[in-house]
C-alpha cells in the first residue's frame, strides 16, 4: 500500500466573479521512504499540492489517501491531529516561535500530542542533536543563522516521527553554501528511511532526489525518476 | 493532548506575550482594575452595612414588642390619622404586665435630647432614654458600676439617672460617677448607675445617653405624655399568640368599641428588617449598575487588546495549526491571555481596595470577608474570558493556509 495516492485533486480559488484554477487534476501515488521533488514556475500550483499534501487544506475534488486513511473531506481538528502525528513541514521562511528558544520550539510537537514533560525535553534534545545543534538549545531563532534556524524547524519536522516530511522551498532563503548543507541533511534522513517531499523551483536542488515530479499549471506535466542524484557536498559539522 | 497539559502550555504563552507588551498590558488592566476597586469597596460597604444594623437589631431584641401610636413604615397618611390617637400612658404599661400571660417584662420608654452638664462641663445633644424598672431587661443593657431604676424611682419620679461610658469619661475621668450630682437641661439628678460601654453604631453613640425615670421625662421634659410600650415576650415562637393578646388587652384597656380600628400600632423588629432590606437591595442594585458599566468598559478595552493581539500573532497561530494545534488550542490559549490579564487586574484592584475599605472602616463601617475577595477573582477572571472570547474564537477558526502566509 502507497503512504500517499492522490486521485484527481483540484483546488479552485474562488475571488469574487473569477475562478483561478491552481490544480486541476493531479493523480499521483507516493511510497514511504521515497525522496521526491516538486518541481515548476511560479504559479504552477506547487505551494497548493503542497498544503493539500500536508493536510493544511482540503481540495475541492478528488481523492487523498494518506496511510490508508482518506483525509480530503475531514474537519479542521482531526486534520489538525493528521498534521501532528503524520507530517512534519519544513518552510522557507523557517516559521519557529520568535519568543521561544530552540528547545521549545522542537518541543512543540509534542506538547501537542500530549507527551510527558520529561520525554518531551529528552526526545526534542535528541532532535536537535541529531541534526547539529546540541549546542544551541537555548538560544531564541535571532540569536542563531539562518541554516541554524532551518535546522531548528527540520529538528520540530522530525521530533514527533511522521510519516513524511514535507518542505516548501527549504533553500529558498538560504545562501547555496547553506543550502547544500540542508540538503545533505535530507540526504541522511532520507538514507535513515523518512520520507522526504521537496517543492522547489530550482533544477539544482530538484536534482538532489531521486523522483523528480513536474507541475506546469496545475497539472502534472512529468513524473520521472532520476537515475543518478546529486549528492549534496557534505559538511562535516552539518551532521553529526 | 489533554485539557490540563493545555491550559499550562497557554499560561506560559500567556505570561511571555504579556511580559513583551508590559505597558500595553498595563494599560488594558487598568480599566478592569478600575472596576474590581468598585466591586470591592461596593460590596465591603455593604458587608459592613450588613454587620453593623444586624448588631443594631440584636440590641434592639428581636422578642420585644413595641406598642406605639405608630405604626412604622405605614406612609404619610395613616400617619396623619396616628397623630390623633390618644397617648400611651405608664399606667397602660402597667395593666398590661398585669394581665399579659406571655409578656417577660413589661416597660415604657421615651426618648428625646438634652445638655448634661457637670459644674463647668456641657455635653450637648445628649440622648435621653427615659425608662422603667424594667428596661434594663428589655434593652439588654448591663451596669458597669452603681444600679438601675428601681420601682420607686419611677413611682415618685426621682431626678436620678443612670449615664453612659461616654458622658463618665467626658465628666468624671478620675472616677467618682456614681453619686455625683450632675444637671439635665438645668435641673439637678442624682447618678446612681453607669453603663458599660458599647461602642457606636450607624453614627449614633450609644455612651452618649442619659437614662433617667419615664415619669420624671413626661413631667419635666415634654408637653406630650406620650411613651411607647416594650413587651418582651417569654417565646419567640409564641410571639403570633402574644401580639394577638396584647392586642386584646390594648383594646380593652383603651376602651375600642368592638368593630372599630386598633387606635395603636404594634410594632416589631420585623418591619425594620424589611425595611432594611428593601434600602440595602436598591443601594446593592445601583452599586452593581455601576460596577456592572466600569466592567463592562474595561471588557471592551480587553476585547480591542485582545483582537489586536490575535492580528500580531496570525503567524504563530498558523504555525501552531501546521504543528497539530486544535480549535479549542488555540481557543484556550488566548482566553487564558485575556483571563490572565484580568485577573492580574483584578488582584491588584484588591490590593488597592484593601487599604481603602480599612480607611473607611474609621469612618463608617466597612469589611472585606473572604468571599468578597472570591467574588472580586471571579469576576475578574470571568470578564476576561466573556470579553476574550470574540478574539480568541476569530484565532481558533483561522485558516492555517492564510495565517501562515501573513507577515
Ligand atoms: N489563497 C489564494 N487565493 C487565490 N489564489 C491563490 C491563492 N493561493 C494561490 N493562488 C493561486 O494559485 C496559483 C498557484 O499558486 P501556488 O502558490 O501554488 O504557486 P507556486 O507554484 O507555489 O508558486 P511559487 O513558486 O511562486 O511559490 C497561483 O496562480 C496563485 O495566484
Ligand atoms: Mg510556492
Amino acid at each position: 500500500m502507497s503512504l500517499i495516492q492522490i486521485h484527481d485533486l483540484t483546488r479552485r480559488y474562488v475571488m469574487g466573479t473569477e475562478t483561478v484554477h491552481a490544480l486541476r487534476g493531479v493523480s499521483l501515488s507516493i511510497e514511504r521512504g521515497e525522496y521526491l521533488a516538486i518541481m515548476g514556475p511560479s504559479g504552477s500550483g506547487k505551494s497548493t499540492l503542497m498544503n493539500l499534501l500536508g493536510c493544511l487544506d482540503t481540495p475541492s475534488s478528488g481523492y487523498y489517501e494518506l496511510n490508508g486513511v482518506n483525509v480530503a473531506h475531514m474537519d479542521d481538528n482531526s486534520l489538525a491531529e493528521i498534521r501532528n502525528r503524520e507530517i512534519g513541514f519544513v518552510f522557507q521562511s523557517f516559521n519557529l516561535l520568535p519568543r521561544s528558544d530552540s528547545l521549545h520550539n522542537v518541543e512543540l510537537p509534542l506538547i501537542y500530542s500530549g507527551v510527558s514533560a520529561s520525554e518531551r525535553r529528552e526526545k526534542a534534545m535528541q532532535a536537535l542533536v541529531n541534526v547539529g545543534l546540541g549546542e544551541r538549545t537555548h538560544h531564541k531563532p535571532n540569536e542563531l543563522s539562518g541554516g541554524q534556524r532551518q535546522r531548528v524547524a527540520i529538528a520540530r519536522a522530525l521530533v514527533n516521527n511522521p510519516s513524511i516530511v514535507l518542505a516548501d522551498e527549504p533553500t529558498g532563503n538560504l545562501d547555496s553554501r547553506t543550502g547544500e548543507e540542508i540538503l545533505g541533511l535530507f540526504e541522511t534522513l532520507s538514507r535513515r528511511g523518512n520520507t522526504i517531499i521537496v517543492v522547489t523551483h530550482e533544477e539544482d536542488v530538484a536534482q538532489h532526489a531521486r523522483r523528480i515530479i513536474r507541475i506546469r499549471d496545475g497539472l502534472v506535466a512529468a513524473d520521472e525518476i532520476n537515475p543518478n542524484p546529486r549528492a549534496a557536498l557534505r559538511m562535516q559539522e552539518a551532521v553529526k | 493532548m489533554n485539557l490540563l497539559h493545555e491550559l499550562k502550555e497557554s499560561v506560559l504563552i500567556a505570561w511571555s506575550a504579556l511580559r513583551t507588551n508590559k505597558m500595553r498590558s498595563m494599560l488594558t488592566a487598568l480599566g478592569i482594575i478600575i472596576g474590581i476597586v468598585t466591586v470591592t469597596l461596593m460590596g465591603s460597604a455593604i458587608a459592613g452595612l450588613n454587620t453593623e444594623f444586624r448588631r443594631m437589631v440584636a440590641g434592639i431584641g428581636a422578642d420585644n414588642l413595641y406598642v406605639q401610636r405608630f405604626a412604622w413604615f405605614a406612609g404619610e397618611e395613616p400617619w396623619r390619622q396616628a397623630r390623633n390617637r390618644r397617648e400611651l400612658t405608664l399606667r397602660d404599661a402597667r395593666e398590661v404586665e398585669r394581665l399579659s400571660s406571655f409578656a417577660v417584662a413589661v416597660g415604657a420608654e421615651a426618648n428625646g435630647n438634652g445638655t448634661v452638664s457637670y459644674q463647668r462641663k456641657q455635653a450637648k445633644g445628649v440622648w435621653v432614654a427615659a425608662n422603667t424598672e424594667n428596661s434594663a431587661t428589655i434593652r439588654g443593657l448591663s451596669l458597669s458600676a452603681g444600679r438601675w431604676l428601681s420601682e420607686s424611682d419611677v413611682q415618685s419620679a426621682r431626678p436620678v439617672c443612670v449615664i453612659g461610658s461616654y458622658l463618665v469619661e467626658r465628666f468624671f475621668p478620675y472616677g467618682g460617677a456614681v453619686g455625683s450630682r450632675i444637671k439635665l437641661n438645668d435641673m439637678p439628678f442624682e447618678v446612681i448607675g453607669v453603663l458599660e460601654k458599647q461602642g457606636s453604631s450607624f453614627g449614633n453613640n450609644p455612651d452618649d445617653q442619659i437614662v433617667i425615670p419615664v415619669t420624671r421625662f413626661t413631667r419635666e421634659f415634654t408637653r406630650w405624655p406620650d411613651v411607647s410600650i416594650v413587651v418582651k415576650i417569654r417565646n419567640l415562637q409564641e410571639l403570633d399568640d402574644a401580639k394577638e393578646e396584647l392586642r386584646g388587652i390594648l383594646r380593652k384597656i383603651r376602651r375600642v368599641a368592638p368593630g372599630e380600628k386598633d387606635d395603636f400600632a404594634i410594632n416589631q423588629q420585623d418591619a425594620l428588617i424589611s425595611f432594611f432590606n428593601v434600602i440595602g437591595g436598591s443601594i446593592a442594585a445601583v452599586g452593581l449598575f455601576i460596577t456592572g458599566l466600569s466592567l463592562f468598559v474595561g471588557g471592551i478595552g480587553i476585547m480591542n487588546i485582545m483582537f489586536v493581539s490575535v492580528a500580531e500573532r496570525t503567524r504563530e497561530i498558523g504555525i501552531r495549526k501546521a504543528i497539530g494545534a486544535k480549535r479549542r488550542t488555540i481557543l484556550v490559549q488566548f482566553l487564558v491571555e485575556a483571563a490572565t490579564i484580568t485577573l492580574g487586574a483584578g488582584i491588584l484592584g484588591l490590593l488597592i481596595a484593601w487599604p481603602i475599605t480599612l480607611v473607611i472602616d474609621h469612618y463608617m463601617a466597612a469589611s472585606m470577608p473572604w468571599w468578597l475577595v472570591g467574588i472580586a477573582l471571579a469576576v475578574s477572571v470571568l470578564t476576561g474570558v466573556v470579553s476574550g472570547f470574540l478574539p480568541a474564537w476569530r484565532a481558533a477558526r483561522m485558516d492555517p493556509v492564510e495565517a501562515l502566509r501573513s507577515e
